[in-house]
């Protein structure tokens, strides 16, 4: 029975991006027509978290590093956008680059240090690292300090505004997300993924056969760094505003959240996983201002009793059911 | 005067230091003992002022609050670990920081809700009050002195029980090899319950001792819970005297860091820069000793045998 079992999960490796994909692309004209024009700020919101966690799962789901500092690459890519306008700066071609390096650069410098520690050490430094970004970025009173920077208005290509327009900036964020996928399965699937997978099941054995687990390691860091940076960039002309709060531990926990919730190590887990978390977001506060007091339960539940997540739900009533 | 001004701020530290080694053991002993990152210790400082604030309102008296606030922070530790942490102590670190979350979530919001957003605060007791003359004019509340002396007096206890008693003594070889005093007939699920609401009640005393001089409001205990995490970091995860020196180091860098790391910038930097430099390297300032210590010892200054 090894077959039809393998051939579903292939199925769902494809049918379920494929799938999303198309409900993904059908929102702006379904919203448009419902006259919901909301919903599609609401989901290119949740798109931009999607590639956060999308990045996030590439080095937590593939190399079972729990980074609790995630939340700063996203609020540095969003900040380097913010300064740039605040330096009159728009063109998306010049920021964004900016942004992807600079929260790259800080992966790659973090992770060096980070990536010599295991297990709950890791965890912590990485949190600690995040923690630095959130009070840097808090003192930075020239750009707004505690109170977050508004930027007036989007990113510009050139001169042309695509951004502007709210169906037009919610298509360029669904083709980064898509790009991003597409990106994270390459990068999955080569030899460098091998190894990343090979490091988490077993570091020794990896070494042993010749390969240096920390030089991959710290490379699909600073991968997951940058894709977090573009979410940042993102972030940051969705809301027109950057603020410390986008790299506070809880953001971190969030992402953690997000990738753990829709299943971990399967790249689309993590854009369910964003999707769940901040449409429950969404209508339990819709509901009451406390929805934590409803949301928090909820969680502690899917840890205990739905281990794999959203994701392994899907499998289950796709492969076995 | 300036030396005055160090004494002050030296004092401050210790006394930041002794609060956060009382949240840092309880977090520190469930670490080592049963290997569980427990995200949620730091709701458990906040529930114990907010237990403060009600019981005195109840009775008018702080020392009538702060022994009835610790049996009931001691109760609710134990409903905790009953309800939730006991099921996830064979599960990896993870599912442990996800759970925990959501217990931070739900008990955040749920205070919100029972003692309302606003900060609440109660007096400090009359015996207390007052100061210690330090300079002309100028005195150290005595209120102070006294948590640094309870917190001094509450290390010494709980060293004294770690290495002193037969508990103490399972604990320390719970820490070490969990396994192996299971194997020996050792009730270790017992253990657990006993070092779990230990650990919850003398998070709780740390927030009642602090209600009086920091706002009691919802999230007050995921500040302290970061730096407690870095206290047991820095210190060596299980390890008792390791999160002692170490909270008493972040709470005597942190606090002479904000003081004075501003003026210190303004000797080789133009005034303007050293007021945007000083606070925020100040406010980074033990993520940064955090980073250093693990970068030259990966499991922290002190650590624990066996792990």
């Amino acid at each position: 029975m090894s077959r039809p079992t393998t051939a579903a999960s292939t199925g769902v490796r494809w049918s379920v991006p494929l799938v999303l994909l198309v409900l993904l692309a059908a929102v702006p004209a379904v919203a448009n027509a419902a006259d919901m024009g909301f919903a599609i700020s609401l989901v290119t919101r949740v798109m931009i978290y999607a590639i956060a966690a999308l990045s996030l799962d590439l080095i937590l789901g593939y190399g079972a590093m729990v980074s609790f500092g995630h939340a700063a690459f996203l609020g540095i890519g969003a900040y380097a956008v913010g300064i740039a306008s605040a330096h009159d700066e728009w063109n998306a071609v010049v920021t964004f680059p900016i942004a992807i390096v600079a929260a790259g650069a800080f992966a790659l410098l973090t992770g060096a240090i980070s990536l010599r520690t295991r297990g709950v050490y890791f965890i912590m430094i990485t949190l600690a690292f995040g923690q630095m970004a959130y009070f840097t970025a808090s003192s930075l009173s020239d750009y707004g300090g505690d109170d977050g920077l508004t930027m007036w208005g989007r990113s510009e290509v050139f001169g042309a505004t695509p951004f502007e327009d709210d169906t037009a900036f919610y298509y360029v964020v669904l083709a980064c997300l898509a790009g991003c996928f597409l990106f994270a399965r390459a990068v999955v699937g080569s030899r460098f993924g091998r190894v990343i997978a090979g490091v988490r099941e077993n570091r020794l054995r990896m070494q042993a056969v010749g390969f240096n687990p920390y030089a991959y390691q710290l490379v699909a860091y600073a991968i997951a760094g940058m894709m977090a940076g573009l979410a940042g960039a993102l972030l940051a002309n969705h809301a027109e505003f950057v603020s410390p709060s986008y790299m506070s531990w809880q953001r971190s926990g969030e992402l953690i959240i997000m990738v753990v919730l829709g299943g971990m190590g399967t790249l689309h887990g993590a854009v369910l996983g964003a999707i769940a978390y901040l449409t429950l977001e969404e209508v339990l506060s819709h509901w009451t201002e406390h929805w934590r007091v409803i949301f928090g339960p909820l969680l502690i539940l899917v840890v205990l009793y739905a281990r794999g997540g959203l994701g392994s739900l899907l499998r289950r009533s796709g492969g076995d059911g | 005067m300036t030396a005055t001004l160090v004494a002050v701020q030296v004092l401050n530290g210790l006394q930041l230091g002794v609060l956060l080694f009382l949240v840092a053991a309880g977090l520190t002993l469930v670490f080592g003992v049963m290997d569980f990152i427990n995200l949620a210790h730091g709701v458990q400082y906040m529930l114990g002022a907010y237990l403060a604030v009600t019981f005195y309102s109840l009775t008018g008296n702080f020392f009538a609050a702060l022994v009835l606030a610790l049996l009931a922070a001691l109760a609710f530790g134990l409903v905790l670990e009953f309800l939730v942490f006991r099921h996830l102590y064979d599960r990896d670190h993870l599912d442990q920081v996800l759970a925990t979350f959501g217990v931070i979530l739900f008990l955040n919001e749920g205070v919100r809700i029972v003692w309302g957003a606003a900060p609440l605060s109660y007096p400090i007791p009359e015996l207390l009050q007052g100061t210690i003359p330090m300079m002309e004019g100028f005195g150290y509340p005595i209120y102070r002195v006294a948590m640094i002396v309870a917190g001094l007096a509450t290390a010494v206890l709980l060293w004294a029980i770690v290495t002193r008693t037969r508990v103490g003594m399972l604990v320390r070889a719970g820490a070490t090899n969990p396994r192996m005093v299971s194997a020996l007939g050792v009730d270790i699920r017992r253990l657990f319950m006993i070092v779990f609401g230990f650990g919850a009640m003398l998070a709780g005393f740390a927030g009642i001792m602090a209600g009086p001089i920091l706002s009691v409001e919802p999230g007050m205990g995921d500040s302290v819970l970061i730096l407690a995490f870095v206290v047991i970091v820095i210190g060596g995860i299980g390890s008792i005297r390791g999160a002692f020196v170490s909270a008493l180091l972040i709470g005597l860098v942190d606090t002479l860091g904000r003081s004075f790391m501003t003026d210190i910038f303004k000797a080789f930097l133009a005034p303007a820069a050293a007021n945007q430099v000083g606070p925020a390297i100040a406010s980074m300032l033990i993520y940064l000793l955090m980073a250093g210590v693990l970068f030259f010892r990966p499991s922290g200054l002190f650590p624990a045998a066996g792990r």
